[in-house]
């Protein structure tokens, strides 16, 4: 068993669309959405689609994955800087993993983060890949 | 088959994973000399019918420019849904934001799922039912090892997004044909993971002879002759079969080239003949006229006359082009590339 399926059929909408929380009283945003800012404490905060652009901050690799990820590792783990500035915590594919760099441009793309085994739900969500040329 | 008013595509989208395997490399494995197309797509280890519809259809809403939520019909038209019983397209039309008010269904009908759902698509908008429909085709085609279609199940997807004519339509389609026998020429029971085919009975009463009356029947409709069109695309099992059709049909290699993606992608199987068709409206001018026939087994076909309008100049570079998934190329050998099909059991 992975996640309930309540859950992920709750928080549907953050992992499919990229959607966060802008706080009213200080302009920070944050994903995954936060309910209170952690910064000013305000309980102001907003739903917000967030850009689905960005570049690589820092990342790491995961070798040792979590339940449910085994056939993934060794994969790449990054923090993104999206173009509004929001940071991102999300898996990259469609690379390998010498290929990871700082600096990088990536976008958000919609991809398969982990199956509840062959009879559970499938659990959709954000990664980020190299961006693509030509748009 | 004609509509009341003139239904036109207002969004188009193409998605093709990264991954290639060689036909060669295949053939190496199963010591085969001859092999049908260079090469075939793969999907990565985290994608499904879902997750390309989903990305072919942002690239559709990108050139469309449209509210989402403006969408009355989502048709998804696969035969490799990552769930048996659950539609995909409420996925789809969740992760789009089309949702709650509208249509979602998932169509099949073999490689022609695609087209059926565009089919009814057209229907929908003309009849006024809804603003804007959706029609999907996707698949990430299972071959049997070792069968013929081992070297062709690529993967891949194709979005439409369809509304009244207007100047805001890139092109408009003119008028379709459908053509539909029970021809057992390709089939997978139920719980079966490989499909089976009847090897040389698939091309004569099943591909060419839908293919060609679908196409006939609409030209005869329309008044039409081969050399009013600039392009002509089929559904492509691989590179010879449309060949063969456009000729007899009396097309010129320069009229069905560019629609011709199977030996660079494989057959992508309900998306095969709506990526050709991307392909080419990513080139063409206002004005052409497109042909646009897909053929599914168990058959059927749908024959489509289209005519790009001014706004497309416009609207093509909104989203990533055909080209630009094409000119994107990881290569697999055959072990990778059965770890990527789930051929081999992990656990």
């Amino acid at each position: 068993m992975c996640m309930s399926v309540p859950r992920y059929w709750r928080e549907r909408a953050y992992r499919y669309r990229l959607v966060g929380t802008e706080c009213l009283s200080c302009g920070r945003r944050y994903y995954p959405p936060r309910r209170v800012c952690p910064v000013c404490h305000s309980r102001n905060l907003v739903e917000v689609k967030l850009p689905e652009r960005g570049v690589v901050v820092t990342y790491t690799i995961i070798r040792s994955p979590p339940r449910g990820y085994e056939k993934y590792a060794p994969y790449a783990i990054a923090v993104v800087e999206l173009l509004d500035g929001t940071k991102v915590l999300a898996q990259l594919t469609d690379i390998d993993l010498s290929e990871v760099e700082i600096g990088m441009e990536v976008e958000a793309v919609f991809r398969k983060i982990r199956e509840d085994g062959e009879e559970g739900i499938i659990e959709y969500g954000v990664k980020f890949r190299p961006r693509l040329t030509g748009h | 088959m004609r509509t009341a008013s003139d239904v036109g595509i207002v969004g188009y989208g193409a998605y093709i994973p990264m991954y290639r395997i060689k036909a060669k490399e295949i053939a190496r494995i199963w010591n085969v000399v001859q092999v049908p197309i260079e090469e075939k797509s793969v999907v990565g280890l985290d994608e499904d019918s879902i997750t390309m519809a989903v990305e072919a259809a942002k690239n559709a809403l990108k050139r469309a420019n449209i509210d989402p939520r403006d969408i009355g019909s989502v048709r998804l038209g696969t035969e490799s849904k990552p769930y048996a019983v659950k539609p995909s397209a409420t996925i789809v039309a969740e992760v789009l934001g089309i949702t709650p008010n509208t249509l979602a269904a998932d169509l099949e009908f073999a490689c022609k799922a695609g087209t059926e759902g565009l089919q009814s698509s057209i229907a929908l908008v003309a009849s006024g039912m809804v603003r804007y429909a959706l029609a999907i085709g996707v698949d990430t085609a299972q071959g049997r090892p070792k069968d013929a279609l081992e070297y062709t199940a690529g993967c891949g997807a194709a979005a439409y997004i369809l509304s009244t004519k207007s100047h805001e339509t890139l092109a408009y389609i003119e008028g379709s044909h459908s053509y539909v026998t029970d021809t057992p020429d390709f089939w997978r029971r139920e719980g079966r993971f490989y499909p089976m085919h009847t090897g040389r009975f698939t091309g004569e009463p099943a591909y060419f002879k839908h293919i060609i009356n679908a196409a006939k029947g609409l030209m005869e409709e329309l008044g039409l002759k081969a050399t009013d069109f600039n392009y002509a695309v089929f559904h492509q099992p691989n590179v010879k079969f449309p060949l063969t059709a456009a000729r007899r049909l009396g097309f010129n290699m320069d009229q069905v080239k560019p629609g011709l993606l199977c030996d660079r992608i494989g057959n992508t199987y309900a998306a095969a003949m709506l990526i050709g068709l991307a392909n080419i409206l990513d080139m063409a001018k206002p004005g052409e006229r497109i042909l646009a026939v897909s053929f599914g087994s168990g058959a059927g076909s749908d024959a489509f006359s289209i005519v790009v309008q001014d706004a497309i100049e416009a609207r093509r570079d909104l989203a990533p082009k055909v080209a630009d998934y094409l000119g994107r190329r990881k290569y697999l050998d055959y072990a990778k590339y059965l770890i990527h099909r789930g051929k081999i059991r992990m656990r």
